[in-house]
């Protein structure tokens, strides 16, 4: 009953496919690529590019598990990629397209390969890492000169998180990221699958959990910027966004961002084709024209993230590639650690422990 | 023949657009979690004996084992009340203005109470967040009046839940009990008064029980979709705010777990259908007595 419809569905498809070869569709992450980059495609390839954005990784991940999500590029992040991998979601590239690969960057290829062995299926887009942003006056105001803001301390010690209740601290929405930092405080492995470990990462959570404001994955930007909110544990990028937003505002706000000295996780944003995309070979233009050098740094110079492209790096303005909150030092380099995708019964007690941390039941 | 046909065409609209959706939904809250297209097992493909064998109850037993769900859904409950007394309470007035207003404002009334259709639901409930905010304008004009010295947090709590569904289902409330008063012969009230009532009696001996058929439907239309829903709460309400739409959410997005999400979905329609019934008989209850 159900086969004609959609082998009728898939004729549709073909012929739409036929006539206009020429297009792209792109699903990345919101305020992520520099626009000029979109128009700069198409005038070169010729090729229509259709650019949407989505906000949360679970909501890529829907849409890829549901099938026929009808885009050519999607950027999932290394955990998300590697169990949608495994669903068979994605198609291998094909290298003899991507003439540019060349210009990608070892140091994170390897770290890379866990996600995806030997980046078979993807190309990584940008990456960073999860930290803290500080409203430096407010933060010492509340906390004396020596505040640790470098430190998880500042964030999982409730008497500190008590005294900067007042003034308003923010915390991710993605308990695959703030849990894992939970462990790195209490001196767990942040990677651990054990739901007893991830139960007192429950427990270091709630201690702190009546001093924050809310938990939410954009809202810090702004929150940052106009000085409504003195900390946030957020990501690199968005924090840095942040302190050049306040900068240009000169409403006196100084963010800074620091990744935590105990460790901070360090995450990657990967680029990979659906495995029924529709326009494979545009795909495959759309991938090297992203891995271009001076492709590449301009979206970096634009987001404040690093990349995985060391041919680029000679383009990158002094304020990307020099600052070490985005490119780390090697001493840094060596601190941050990664995680995997936890196992579906694992995940159910991660997603529990987290509403338990929200909501207070 | 032309019968059958009249017969034919809603339930052919029962069968396509609600049980058919229905049984999908309560086939995948039969299955099993896997990591595929799609993610949960057995699908069609794996042939119709294979697909009995692999049915069974145990997600709505899963449930039972965690009082997070009663929880949601008494709390659900308990919200989609209150706030379908409160937007009665807000639209009943409202709709005995306008059936009360001059004949020639009645049209404008009506346009009036219609008008915030015309922009999209998500924006409206987003113009809350502005207005609720502690720096949104409800705390700026309460501030420069002198009523408070503080910001009021109402936003991230359930009294923004409250404020944004009796905003926005004061309509639904609206136009059925305004359907009713305004078919009302207003000659019934003068022959109350006429017999001593006082105003106010009349108002509750004669309004307010022929205007009864308008209130139970405007009742059950704004409790029904108040019940499930989700984008009210996740953009007004806080993390302290437990809503069964929202644990829907995360069960199908956060967990990936459709067959548990599908669960929590049939177990929310059930809870749903005697409410529906009840109005349903209201309603036809209704038909006859016009008949």
């Amino acid at each position: 009953m159900f086969k004609p419809l959609f082998t009728g569905t898939a004729v549709l498809a073909l012929m739409a496919g036929t006539a206009m070869a020429q297009e792209v569709r792109v699903y990345n992450w919101s305020d992520y690529i520099d626009e000029d980059l979109l128009a700069k495609f198409e005038e070169e390839t010729g090729i229509e590019l259709i650019y949407d954005v989505f906000d949360s990784n679970e909501v890529l991940e829907t849409k890829m598990l549901a099938g026929g999500s009808g885009y050519d590029v999607v950027v999932p992040s290394g955990t998300f990629l590697q169990r949608q991998i495994t669903a068979g979601a994605f198609q291998k590239l094909d290298p003899s397209k991507l003439p540019n690969l060349d210009n990608m960057w070892d140091v994170v290829e390897q770290r890379t390969e866990q996600y995806d062995p030997d980046n078979a299926y993807s190309i990584n887009y940008m990456w960073g890492t999860t930290g803290i942003g500080a409203n430096v006056a407010k933060v010492k105001e509340a906390l004396g000169e020596d505040a640790p803001l470098d430190s998880l301390e500042l964030v999982m010690n409730p008497d500190n998180m008590s005294k900067l209740a007042d003034c308003g601290v923010h915390f991710l929405d993605a308990p695959a990221e703030m849990l894992p930092m939970a462990l790195k405080y209490i001196g767990e492995d942040p990677d651990s699958h054990d739901p007893e470990v991830l139960a007192k990462a429950e427990e270091a959570m709630m201690q702190i959990r009546p001093y924050i404001q809310k938990f939410h994955s954009s809202e810090y930007i702004n929150a940052l910027a106009n000085g409504d909110i003195c900390v946030a544990v957020g990501w690199s990028g968005d924090i840095l966004q942040a302190r050049d937003r306040a900068a240009e505002a000169d409403n006196g706000v100084e963010i800074v961002y620091n990744a935590p000295k105990e460790g901070a996780q360090m995450w990657f944003d990967q680029m990979a084709i659906p495995v029924d995309a529709p326009n494979v070979d545009a795909a495959h233009t759309f991938l090297n024209f992203i891995m271009d050098a001076e492709n590449m740094a301009a979206a970096s110079n634009y987001v404040y993230y690093a990349n995985g492209n060391k041919a680029s790096q000679e383009y990158l303005v002094e304020d990307v590639i020099d600052d070490p909150a985005i490119y780390p030092s090697e001493e840094t380099l060596n601190n941050l650690f990664t995680t995997t995708p936890y196992p579906q019964k694992v995940q159910r007690v991660v997603t529990r422990a987290w509403t338990k941390v929200k909501s207070g039941t | 023949m032309r019968k059958f046909a009249l017969i034919a065409v809603p339930y052919a609209w029962l069968l396509a657009l609600f049980l058919i959706p229905f049984l999908i939904v309560f086939k995948v809250s039969l299955s099993d979690t896997a990591l595929a297209i799609p993610p949960y097992t057995p699908t069609l493909k794996d042939g119709f004996g294979a697909l009995i064998d692999g049915l069974d109850l145990e997600n709505f037993w899963f449930l039972t084992t965690d009082d997070l769900y009663y929880k949601a859904y008494l709390s659900s409950l308990q919200i989609a009340l209150l706030s379908t007394f409160l937007t009665l309470l807000v639209g009943y007035p409202m709709a005995y203005g306008m059936a009360r207003a001059p004949e020639e404002w009645r049209a404008t009334l009506m346009m009036l109470v219609i008008l915030p259709f015309w922009t999209s639901f998500l924006i409206r409930v987003y113009a809350w967040v502005g207005i609720l905010s502690n720096e949104g304008l409800l705390n700026q004009l309460l501030l420069w009046v002198g009523v408070i010295n503080e910001p009021l947090t109402i936003l991230n709590t359930n009294t923004a839940v409250y404020i944004g569904i009796v905003y926005t289902y004061l309509p639904f409330m609206i136009l059925p009990i305004y359907a009713a008063l305004d078919r009302m012969d207003d000659s019934l009230i003068e022959a109350a008064e006429d017999l001593g009532c006082s105003r106010l009696t009349a108002f509750w001996l004669v309004t307010v029980p022929l205007s009864k058929n308008g209130i139970v439907a405007g009742c059950f239309l704004v409790f029904i979709p108040a019940l499930g829903e989700f984008v009210i709460p996740s953009l007004l309400g806080g993390s302290g705010t437990l809503m069964i739409g929202k644990v829907l959410f995360e069960e199908f997005f956060n967990n990936r777990d459709w067959p548990v999400a599908s669960a929590v979905a049939v177990i929310l329609l059930l809870i749903l259908i005697v409410p529906i019934v009840l109005f349903q008989r209201n309603q036809q209850k209704q038909a006859e007595a016009e008949q």
